[in-house]
């Protein structure tokens, strides 16, 4: 405020470029995430164990299943696992955010709530990545898991697969964020990622449940994506209700987070 | 003694704002209501580039619900606010305002720096972030999380934050709530070395003391409307006038009383103490047309004016010309 006039430094100032988003913040929640160590144990490290005890079983890993073997069906399994967890965990992260007076504090900024939200969103998806790529990466180096001659290609398409889905539970999270303003909603998210992920056949072979249990997973948001992320390596036709129940979960959850939010921004 | 507009702060950068320039801020016949509640009621005021001004008044004056419109954080009922001429929400996106709230949480898994690169990060063009903290007075706690920093320490990062910007106007909301003696000294020292630049700042306080110290003009509130508004030395006559106090011997007490703008007076042995709204005329009479001497003239503390134009249904309030305009 000296030389110049106050006008001319007034009428100099601008609103920034794509709403705030940058990459300096971009790092610094990323950072934030892998601080606690919570989301990296459950997120990062929980899928690899659990793949470790499951996915190496002499008795069955080698048996073929598709383009590859029962292990490498197990990886894919155990990544979706993880990248649900990790993006809900991350879109969760608002929740947190509300309940410490962050998101007003940010009001005083020039980023805007969308772009917050987007923030948010590829912050969980960076999360889902490094879940995904744990995942794979551990159990490639196991040995176990393999593809048929031809068809290692399956193994990043795979990935790419369960990454792109997990945006699903990246909305989940922005949702349960929105909806409860509370430190500890992930201790609830955690439990509720269990449920899914049995109803959604992750953990065992839905075929060998009840009749009516088949009929009620076939509902559950992990099911229609544990068929889709399986399917390159299967090699079968896929069923449209598979799309049908995928998508429309993602859009009850999008939809959900954007009600909230709206509800949301509207109050502060 | 109406608006600030005739009382501008010229800086000794000597930036005059040129004529027809926006002035920091404009509130015209603002309203806000809660459901039934009336939180204000009708404020206008206007607030000129460099002004230091404290918005004072009790608990539930109105005072955070007005900041809240000129931040642009609630939309006001009824009537306008503009800030630089324009939106407040603009003014925010551009970094023309930045504030200090009693609300408004930080996250304690930053640290200090990093929660400052943060807020740097998302404006178009900011100060540099070592500078912002050292002028809080925080460089030496940077790299601590922020979760271990005491309330006085966070206000300091709150600070900080609000100075990246480089704004020109900065609004305070009760900064010091829950500091001690020495915290709320340092951040007003903090606050009044950068005020020295020229930035406009408006700060809520309900300390008295606050207002007194370190703005230079106050804005009194009540039930969300503008009792008073004025310098300090203004806002405290207002209730209450002066006292003038001079030696006079032999002091004919009749006489005394026929000033035309002493409201009492009293005589005690050679002291004489005579009470009025206008201290300056009673001075020029003692001085010109007695053989007064040792002329003292006290205001009454800004308390009692505060007192008396804050409690409700105190008839004298609607003297004030904040309520006359």
């Amino acid at each position: 405020m000296s030389a110049p006039s106050l006008e001319a430094e007034i009428g100099a100032k601008r609103a920034p470029s794509f709403g705030g988003i940058n990459l300096t913040v971009l790092g610094l929640e990323i950072r934030r995430l892998l601080r606690n160590r919570r989301t990296v144990i459950f997120a990062l490290i929980f899928p690899v164990v659990l793949f470790a005890f499951v996915g190496t079983n002499k008795s069955y890993a080698n048996l073929p299943d598709g383009h590859g073997n029962v292990s490498a069906f197990l990886v894919v399994s155990m990544a979706l696992y993880g990248a649900a967890l990790a993006t809900t965990a991350g879109g969760a992260m608002v929740s947190i955010e509300r309940a410490q007076g962050w998101s007003r504090q940010l009001r005083l900024t020039p980023l805007s709530p969308v772009a917050y939200v987007i923030i948010k969103t590829l912050t969980a998806m960076v999360l889902g990545l490094s879940s995904v790529l744990a995942v794979f990466i551990v159990g490639r180096l196991t040995g176990v898991p393999h593809m048929y001659p031809g068809y290692g290609y399956l193994w990043f398409v795979c990935a790419l697969c369960v990454w792109i889905g997990s945006l699903v539970f990246a909305a989940l999270g922005l949702f349960i964020g929105y909806l409860l303003p509370s430190e500890n909603v992930m201790q609830f998210l955690g439990l509720v990622m269990a449920v899914l992920a049995f109803a959604g056949g992750l953990f065992y072979p839905l075929k060998q449940a009840a009749q009516v249990l088949q009929d009620i997973a076939k509902w559950t948001p992990l099911y229609g994506l544990n068929q889709l992320v399986h399917a390159p390596l299967l090699g079968g036709n896929v069923d449209v209700m598979w799309v049908v129940n995928a998508v429309g979960w993602l859009l009850i959850f999008v939809a959900g987070a954007v009600w909230r939010f709206r509800k949301d921004t509207a109050r502060v | 003694m109406t608006t600030g507009t005739g009382r501008q702060r010229q800086r000794d950068s000597g930036v005059q704002p040129a004529s027809g320039q926006a002035p920091a801020i404009v509130l015209r016949n603002v309203h806000k209501h809660f459901g039934h509640v009336r939180a204000v009621q009708g404020i206008d005021l206007t607030i000129e580039p460099g002004e230091i001004v404290a918005l004072l008044g009790p608990n539930g004056a109105g005072k955070t619900t007005t900041i809240d419109m000129i931040l642009g954080l609630s939309q006001p009922t009824d009537g306008q606010v503009s800030v630089y001429g324009t939106h407040p929400r603009e003014a925010i996106d551009r970094g023309l305002v930045s504030a200090v709230l009693q609300t408004g949480g930080l996250l304690k898994d930053l640290t200090v720096r990093e929660t400052a690169r943060y807020t740097a990060s998302l404006f178009a063009s900011s100060n540099s972030v070592d500078e912002a903290l050292k002028r809080a007075g925080i460089s030496e706690i940077a790299d601590r999380r922020v979760g271990k920093c005491s309330g006085g320490e966070q206000q300091r990062l709150r600070f900080a934050m609000a100075l990246l910007p480089d704004p020109e106007l900065l609004i305070l909301d009760e900064p010091t709530t829950g500091m001690d003696v020495e915290g709320r000294r340092g951040f007003w020292a903090a606050i009044r070395q950068d005020a020295e630049r020229g930035r406009t700042v408006l700060f809520a306080t309900h300390y008295l003391e606050e207002a007194d110290a370190y703005a230079d003009r106050i804005i009194l509130l009540r039930q969300g409307v503008v009792v008073a508004d004025g310098s300090s030395a203004e806002v405290k006559s207002l209730s209450s006038g002066r006292t003038v106090r001079a030696t006079l011997p032999d002091a004919n007490e009749a006489e005394l009383r026929t000033i035309p703008s002493a409201d009492s007076v009293e005589v005690r042995g050679e002291t004489v103490l005579i009470h009025s709204g206008d201290s300056d005329a009673v001075a020029r009479y003692l001085l010109t047309a007695t053989a007064a001497k040792d002329l003292e003239i006290t205001a009454r503390a800004l308390e009692d004016a505060f007192i008396a134009l804050t409690s409700a249904g105190d008839g004298r309030a609607d003297a004030s010309p904040g309520e006359q305009r």
